[in-house]
């Protein structure tokens, strides 16, 4: 008998401003739907540790899915004529599309980087609909380090590239194995698209101005980042934490920017007692 | 240090092949001191002192002394640990032609890097 992991993968078809795109879920466990947000020029692949990890399938539905031109979700027909970037308003459209797709009722959202910016959008937007949001490496203010042009021209290798952009946001502690399982997707990432999604990251999804209006008691906030994290620092999310009041913010030591990718053993000693706290609250 | 990086580079094959079509000089700060590396095939044919002011390569990247050594220690203090995050920090910079630098990026990041005990990655 083949031994099979417990991540079931499928595809959904669901609107997103207009088009109808063919899109890649995957799930593990039953109990609160715990939906994961990968990091730009990524994809879902980031989030397989925890879904294997009994002691959160055992109690939450977590569901992933690549974004639309991620991974082996499509990108728009006509993509061929459109420079892709994704701004605040596309991606919060797109998920809520995906949870009203998947009719997912108060989930939690936890995303990594750019997803764990989307997250503190949504809960100041949307409040009652989520029973608590994790923002994994995600501030509400960065500052960009380089030029994302180099993402993307002909005579740069653009999976390398992207590859090297990222590598030092690995932590030098972390195990060999997956800083380069980490990589390897992201020099799989399709042309043009982290530098898309950068868009977001660096410039379309700063509001530091408005994160003080998130009110963390209709829905709770949790920031998690990591020591060696160049561009979410320790610093920019305990400004953040700062400003959205009753949030619960902690620092991983030893830990990079893709935590639940780079690190899933030490991930899991910080991710377990926030799963377990929002369980307990609900 | 960075005068036996030709030790630590040229018995990584891995690292070799990944600089392979590399057939050119660099220039490496530290501190005061200006190093000329020469790179050949991914293999470093030599480093030497700057001599004249003319001496260059496609790319320099400067950091004060102290924070290449603690590029170069072990298990390197946050924004010290990378190129790339020294930068962004404001620890190093680069300039000059960065396209090479770009097309290789890992490999220069990972040549630099072969100066740490038990390198980083590997």
């Amino acid at each position: 008998m083949p031994t099979f992991e417990p991540i079931v993968g499928r595809y959904i078809s669901m609107v997103v401003a207009g088009d109808t795109m063919r899109i890649y879920v995957e799930e593990a466990g039953s109990g609160i739907p715990l939906v994961c947000l990968h990091t730009a020029g990524s994809d879902s692949r980031q989030f397989r540790h925890l879904m294997t990890d009994p002691s959160i399938t055992d109690h939450y539905r977590v569901l992933t899915f690549d974004l639309p031109w991620h991974g082996k979700s499509n990108p728009p027909i006509g993509w061929r004529e459109i420079e892709y970037k994704l701004t605040t308003g596309l991606y919060k459209e797109t998920v809520v599309a995906f949870c009203q797709a998947m009719e997912l009722n108060q989930p939690v959202i936890m995303g990594c980087s750019m997803g764990g910016r989307i997250v503190l959008h949504l809960a100041l937007e949307y409040p009652d609909d989520y029973r608590a949001v994790i923002a994994l490496e995600g501030a509400d203010r960065l500052k960009p380090y380089y030029d994302t042009d180099w993402l993307h021209r002909p005579d740069v290798n653009g999976g390398e590239v992207a590859a090297g952009f990222v590598s030092g946001q690995i932590a030098p502690q972390s195990p060999s194995e997956y800083r380069w399982e980490t990589l390897w997707a992201y020099m799989q990432g399709g042309p043009g698209v982290f530098k898309g999604d950068l868009y977001f990251y660096w410039v379309d999804g700063h509001f530091d101005d408005r994160s003080v209006q998130i009110d963390t008691t209709r829905c709770p906030v949790y920031l998690l980042s990591g020591e060696y994290d160049s561009s979410c620092t320790p610093e920019r999310t305990r400004d953040t934490a700062e400003r959205i009041k009753g949030s619960k913010a902690v620092v991983m030591k030893g830990m990079g920017h893709f935590p639940m990718s780079e690190n899933p053993a030490l991930f899991r000693e910080h991710i377990l007692p926030v799963l377990k706290e929002i369980r307990v609250n609900n | 240090m960075i005068e036996k990086l030709a030790d630590y580079v040229n018995n990584n094959h891995a690292l070799v092949r990944q600089g392979r079509f590399i057939n050119y000089s660099i220039l490496v700060g530290v501190g005061e001191t200006d190093f000329i590396i020469r790179i050949d095939g991914g293999r470093v044919t030599g480093v030497r002192h700057r001599q004249l002011n003319i001496d260059s390569g496609r790319f320099a990247i400067r950091a004060p002394t102290e924070i290449w050594e603690e590029f170069w220690r072990p298990m390197p203090k946050r924004g010290h640990h990378d190129l790339f995050s020294m930068m962004a920090a404001g620890l190093a910079q680069i300039d000059g032609d960065l396209l090479p630098f770009m097309q290789n990026l890992q490999y220069f990041k990972d040549l630099l890097g072969a100066l740490r005990p038990a390198s980083i990655g590997n």
